[in-house]
């Protein structure tokens, strides 16, 4: 998030957009429930589904799944026709905004219309509260960015914010709410195939010394793979090994038979989790490791705050942090790392991670810190961008409308939407395994649309077969009236009906990301 | 601008109550259907004090400090009254605490014992609800509530699930879901803010039900494992077990405040469930069979090894986890890149 949660209490007008934020991040949702209700700030939201929120909205934009960036563009349309643009912020701090006038004037509401399905004057009304409002804030989730067009979306909702002035103040931002408890943190700590702690990137020497120094090593210099490319590489042969920490890509994945292919064919799989997941089906070494209460660290919240997390009990037979294994195997193959606690770790942490360079358990005792926080009396960042961006101004980019990979048809003729829902979390391997979460939901189901379900003769909780092109899962019928008439929606969470069988292994080109807000399938009753 | 409390002169912003700047100076008035984060409501009267000039007592946490103000908060009057609010309070259900799960962290069983109220007055009611325990999660037990309201204020205007309400008159008014259904049959998501709020035992988490209460445990506090949200929360443990998940009714941290959804208050059990893996294993003839660390730990590191020196460095891949501490993913990634010497690492943080 550029901006804080606390800061959510500042906003006059919300956009919210792919975050289906009470059942996905509650405590959030909260802060904006409060708001409208009680303060009376506006809500518009943009989502296809008729999601629990909408009954808060102002105005509620139901597109099309896979159409975000034509709304977003007629939404700068209006704003810029109607004289609502922030002309002071858009010469002083950012730059090409031209390019995204030029290709936004198509982009009338009528236009818009066509493509989304949103009423013209809805868009209009949309366009008028956040262009009007003295603080508008953004939150948007994988609504956004799981399409091949995510990373163009994202840009899109950056455009918006910077077209009204609405960064870098309070109340202000655009802010993806992160799904997983340390997946901001994961990222930060340069868990990824071209970045170093602190996003330095593996390709540039300059950027590369700090750890080389502190490592004592020179580094490689070739970006990784992301995921898919390591299941394609281990498809094709070319990655013979794969550790997984606490992850479980044979339910995570798109297309899981391709998963499943991929993992067989490996010489070493090493699974290192608190329980046997699916993954681990195929894993030559299973390690049992310590869950997040038996252990001592840091997690990085969605609003970079980095807290603390406490042992308050032992970790189960054998099992061992997830640190001391990694440093077990690194000393068996020739390293000489001597940390005999997490703390330790951060202490490294902070000489290579510039923006944690002032972050340390003493300091966050009581309160996380948010990052940029670069030395022991920085006071961490509660908002990002507010006398410069990152790079200097901010780029305006421009964005066109690109169709999802794959639109219904006559085989095929429903959009399946996926994600979470309240009662289950991910892969499920924690969730289904509480009392409490799994009486909730015991089942997995698939929403549908009672005028979809009259049609096709479906009643209520029917067993139904639903297919793609990739394959096909058993799920129950679940009829009301949140997705509209040709759309239904499959939670990821539940491993006997996997909904990546049938998600389309197609990715956003720059991120990487699947498209998994969008594909086509075929509803029938189960055999 | 300033208001004289027990003879003390105590400055105010305007908007302020008078038990607010009675508080930031250090004077303490009881307190039971009142919260920070809630609007003021002045049911219990447990709160009143003497205004000089006032024709009657007055709610402290409903009444607005205006200047010059001068209040008394322990009277004989102020004491006299509220003492009878208590007994009132501790008669109006069966306010059991050899087995309530509250005892020891109790607001109303303080006032009791602090005003030394031994025997109410007042005869308690005949009838004895049954505890509703249907839900894996919260139990309810409608003897001990005393209809502060504090659940429904927490619901509706903290939460703003619009589930729980005040429902029937007099002797029969109640609190709960519309139309007196379950917790499980009504729009309830189970974030257990309800239970947070009560200041008595007639909210309390199902599952930590007999498994030990204040001064038995032990509050650890963390964040959450769910969601990126970060909310701060305290373990309840005892003999080594998480009992319940609790939140401070005040002062909480952010970014939570003491909110949390049915997750995080919740959803820790499955830390111990029987299916945690609890050795190494390596898979011997198809069939993963449990083997020592350092058998383990060789069967990694010789195979690394091998498959590095035939095909490569660039041969071996890493999946980090956004589960994961950052002290872990840190050198989960210093490991591929220092040791292996690849960058191939990633984790689903598209997924």
């Amino acid at each position: 998030m550029t901006n804080s949660i606390a800061d959510i209490e500042e906003a006059d007008c919300f956009l919210i957009t792919g975050t289906n934020t009470t059942e996905n991040h509650p405590v959030i949702a909260t802060f904006v429930k409060r708001a409208v209700t009680q303060r009376g700030a506006k809500l518009i939201l943009a989502d296809p589904r008729n999601i629990d929120l909408a009954r808060f909205a102002t105005v509620w934009l139901r597109q099309k799944p896979g159409t975000d960036i034509a709304w977003i563009n007629g939404m700068m349309h209006v704003i810029i026709e109607e004289g609502l643009a922030d002309e002071a912020f858009i010469s002083e701090r950012t730059e090409n905004f031209d390019a995204v006038k030029d290709v936004v004037k198509k982009y009338t509401p009528e236009y818009v219309e066509t493509i989304t399905g949103i009423p013209a004057e809805d868009l209009r009304k949309a366009a008028r509260l956040y262009g009007q409002a003295d603080a508008a804030a953004i939150l948007y989730a994988m609504g956004i960015t799981q399409h091949i067009t995510g990373t163009d979306n994202v840009k899109s909702c950056a455009n918006l914010a910077m077209i009204t002035g609405n960064i870098g103040r309070p109340g202000t931002g655009v802010n993806p709410l992160r799904g997983q408890n340390n997946v901001q943190g994961a990222c930060d700590m340069g868990c990824l195939p071209g970045t170093l702690p602190a996003y330095k990137k593996v390709t540039e020497a300059a950027e590369r010394k700090i750890c080389e120094e502190v490592w004592g090593v020179a580094l490689p210099d070739k970006p990784g793979l992301t995921i898919p490319k390591i299941m394609e590489g281990a498809r094709k042969g070319t990655v013979k090994a794969l550790y997984v920490m606490g992850e479980n890509p044979l339910m995570s994945d798109p297309d899981i038979t391709h998963v499943e292919d991929a993992l067989s064919k490996l010489d070493l799989l090493v699974v290192q989790d608190i329980f046997l997941n699916e993954t681990a089906e195929f894993a030559h070494v299973v390690l049992p490791t310590a869950a997040w209460a038996e252990k001592e660290g840091t997690f990085t919240n969605t609003e970079r705050r980095v807290q603390r997390i406490r042992k308050a009990v032992d970790a189960p037979g054998q099992a061992l942090t997830d640190w001391d294994i990694i440093a077990r195997i690194a000393n068996r193959l020739g390293a000489d790392w001597n940390y005999a606690e997490a703390r330790e770790i951060m202490d490294e942490i902070n000489k290579t991670t510039p923006s944690y360079g002032g972050i340390t358990y003493d300091r966050i005792e009581k309160i996380g810190l948010q990052w940029p926080c670069l030395n022991p009396e920085h006071p961490g960042s509660p908002i990002l961008h507010s006398v410069a961006f990152t790079r200097g101004k901010g780029l305006f980019s421009p964005c066109e409308h690109i169709p999802p990979a794959e639109e219904p048809d006559a085989t095929y003729p429903f959009i399946l939407t996926t994600g979470r829902i309240l009662y289950q979390y991910h892969t499920a391997t924690m969730s289904r395994r509480s009392r409490g979460l799994t009486s909730r939901t015991p089942e997995v189901f698939v929403e549908m649309n009672p005028a979809d379900a009259q049609r096709l003769d479906i009643s209520q909780g029917e067993k139904l077969k639903i297919s793609s092109r990739r394959g096909s899962i058993e799920v129950f019928a679940e009829v009301n009236d949140r997705c509209d008439e040709g759309v239904v929606f499959i939670p990821f969470h539940f491993s006997e009906a996997a909904v990546n069988r049938i998600t389309n292994p197609v990715f956003d080109p720059v991120a990487n990301i699947p498209e998994y807000k969008v594909c086509a399938v075929n509803i029938e009753k189960a055999a | 601008m300033s208001i004289t409390i027990d003879g003390k002169e105590c400055t105010f912003q305007p908007g302020q109550t008078v038990y607010e700047v009675a508080r930031e100076n250090g004077i303490y008035i009881p307190v039971l259907c009142h919260q920070e984060q809630l609007k003021p409501v002045g049911a219990c009267r447990v709160c009143v004090v003497e205004v000089e000039k006032a024709r009657s007592l007055i709610a402290s946490c409903a009444m607005p400090a205006e200047k010059g103000m001068v209040v008394w908060t322990n009277t004989d009057r102020v004491k006299t009254s509220r003492r009878l609010s208590v007994e009132l309070l501790m008669t109006q259900g069966h306010h059991n605490c050899i087995t309530c799960e509250s005892s020891g962290d109790c607001v109303l069983q303080n006032l009791g014992y602090s005003l030394g109220v031994e025997h109410p007055r007042f005869p308690e009611p005949t009838e004895i609800k049954a505890i509703e325990d249907g839900n894996e999660m919260i139990a309810r037990d409608m003897n001990k509530c005393v209809l502060c309201g504090l659940c429904v204020r927490a619901c509706n205007e903290i939460q703003v699930n619009q589930v729980l309400d005040f429902s029937g008159r007099g002797p029969t008014a109640s609190v709960g879901p519309a139309f007196g259904v379950l917790y499980e049959n009504s729009e309830c998501v189970f974030c257990g803010e309800c239970v947070r709020v009560c200041p008595v035992g007639a909210l309390f988490e199902k599952q930590g039900r007999f498994q030990g209460r204040a001064g038995d445990l032990e509050k650890v506090r963390t964040t959450c494992v769910y969601c990126g949200v970060g909310c701060q929360m305290d373990l309840n443990i005892k003999d080594g077990r998480i009992v319940k998940v609790t939140t401070p009714r005040s002062d909480a941290p952010p970014p939570n405040g003491g909110s949390l959804c049915i997750k995080g208050r919740f959803g820790y059990d499955f830390i111990d469930h029987p299916d945690r893996l609890t050795s190494p294993m390596i898979r011997v003839d198809g069939e993963l069979r449990e083997a020592s660390w350092d058998e383990a730990v060789a069967y990694v590191a010789d195979k690394l090894t091998k498959i590095r020196t035939k095909h490569g460095s660039d041969a071996i891949a890493g999946l980090a986890s956004a589960r994961c501490t950052n002290e872990e993913n840190y050198l989960f990634q210093k490991f591929f890149r220092a040791v292996i010497g690849t960058n191939n690492i990633d984790h689903c943080a598209r997924l």
